[in-house]
């Protein structure tokens, strides 16, 4: 086992700024354009919709589960159909399950393999999510990765680390933060933070209803 | 946690290491936009899956493999199993 | 073998030459059946350019721990034994 676990690119700069891969990248994509393994249009469409992916939609599904318990259920029993509920693209992963924390019970998702992750729904996983150290500690240590995050945790709360290894994606339903009660649902999608989704952060703590509402 | 079994390089889960989490991130270069939708499109074409592009990263050498950044594995393991398919011809994007 | 929410399993501690989708540190490890999810393609065959069927059960497995931290991992059938 090596000590040298980290991903920074140590290829030298050129072009700017940018890594060797890069060029080698749009080679890739001329020569099968060329070969007609593949058009301009099917990359374009696919660039589009990976640049629109956003925390905002999983937030989205966590606001409105947080005001609705009847669709909280349905997003706890399918998460992908709730998603299509609310005119979201869940994505083409077969399945995403939502997970939800309570006072008593904390999940924090990991892809201990690669980085597996509900992009559709988050938009594509920090750097930090797809770390060599991330995926070893967060099955190891999973309160000290908490910690690190600026999460602490009550030693009664039973802490449940997800390691997605194979076709669902995991999405975590953080707790609605005290204060927030009388909040329209609108103005609870701000406050779920992607990091909540992920179950190494908490949302943004309430500050009540805006004046005036 | 592996009770001693050889790990390949990419099964990290329990792997020990003293290194914290780097939080710092970065938007996706336009390089690596590109590389996911090829990755992205041809899957959806039925030309390599995801198994697949799992299956290359994990062959690259270990240094190799540890050094890379994220989507640099992909084009890593992009060309690798491509030419095996005989979709690239070898070393093609080095002309 | 298909097993049910709540029952004890054991993931194989096999070792397994290529691509498979079950963590080192989740070989050997006893643990309980918290979901059962559908049916997916064999990543160990489709990931060498076959079609991965029969397709494999898929499961959600808490793995066993006396603290109060737990992982629970997706494992395929295949991969579990009965725990006695």
């Amino acid at each position: 086992m090596t000590g040298h676990d980290h991903d920074h690119d140590h290829e030298p700069i050129t072009n700017g700024g940018e890594p060797l891969a890069a060029a080698r990248v749009r080679a890739l994509a001329g020569v099968l354009v060329e070969k007609g393994v593949l058009t301009r249009e099917d990359l374009r469409r696919r660039m589009d919709w990976l640049v629109s992916r956003s925390p905002s939609d999983g937030a989205r599904l966590v606001a409105r589960a947080w005001v609705d318990p009847e669709f909280k259920q349905r997003l706890l029993a399918d998460a992908r159909e709730a998603a299509l509920e609310l005119d979201l693209d869940p994505g083409p992963s077969p399945v995403v399950v939502a997970l939800e924390n309570t006072e008593d019970v904390h999940h924090m998702v990991v892809c201990t393999l690669c980085s597996c992750y509900p992009k559709a729904l988050l938009g594509p996983p920090p750097d930090w999510y797809k770390s060599l150290p991330y995926r070893s500690r967060a099955v190891s240590d999973p309160r000290g990765v908490l910690r690190e995050f600026g999460v602490e945790l009550g030693d009664d709360v039973d802490v449940r680390v997800v390691d997605s290894t194979a076709d669902i994606r995991y999405l975590v339903i953080p707790c609605r933060p005290a204060g927030s009660e009388a909040m329209p649902e609108g103005e609870l999608a701000p406050l779920v933070t992607r990091d909540s989704m992920i179950g190494v952060g908490q949302p943004v703590v309430a500050s009540g209803p805006s004046p005036g509402r | 946690m592996n009770g001693g079994m050889e790990r390949a390089v990419h099964d990290r889960g329990g792997w020990p290491t003293g290194e914290p989490i780097d939080r710092a991130e970065h938007d996706l270069a336009d390089w690596e936009v590109l590389m996911d939708s090829i990755v992205g499109t041809l899957g959806a074409n039925g030309t390599m899956n995801t198994d697949e592009l799992r299956r290359g990263i994990e062959g690259m050498p270990p240094a190799e493999y540890e050094h890379a950044s994220y989507y640099e594995r992909w084009l890593f393991s992009v060309e690798k199993v491509l030419t095996e398919k005989g979709v690239l011809a070898p070393g093609e994007l080095d002309a | 073998m298909t097993y049910a929410v709540g029952q004890r399993v054991r993931v194989s501690a096999r070792s397994h030459e290529g691509h498979h989708r079950t963590p080192g540190y989740v070989k050997g490890q006893a643990g309980t059946i918290s979901r059962v999810h559908a049916a997916y393609p064999n990543p160990e065959t489709r990931a060498y350019g076959a079609t991965g069927l029969p397709e494999q059960q898929l499961y959600l497995i808490a793995l066993a721990s006396d603290t109060k931290n737990h992982v629970y991992v997706d494992v395929f059938g295949h991969w579990l034994e009965e725990a006695k």
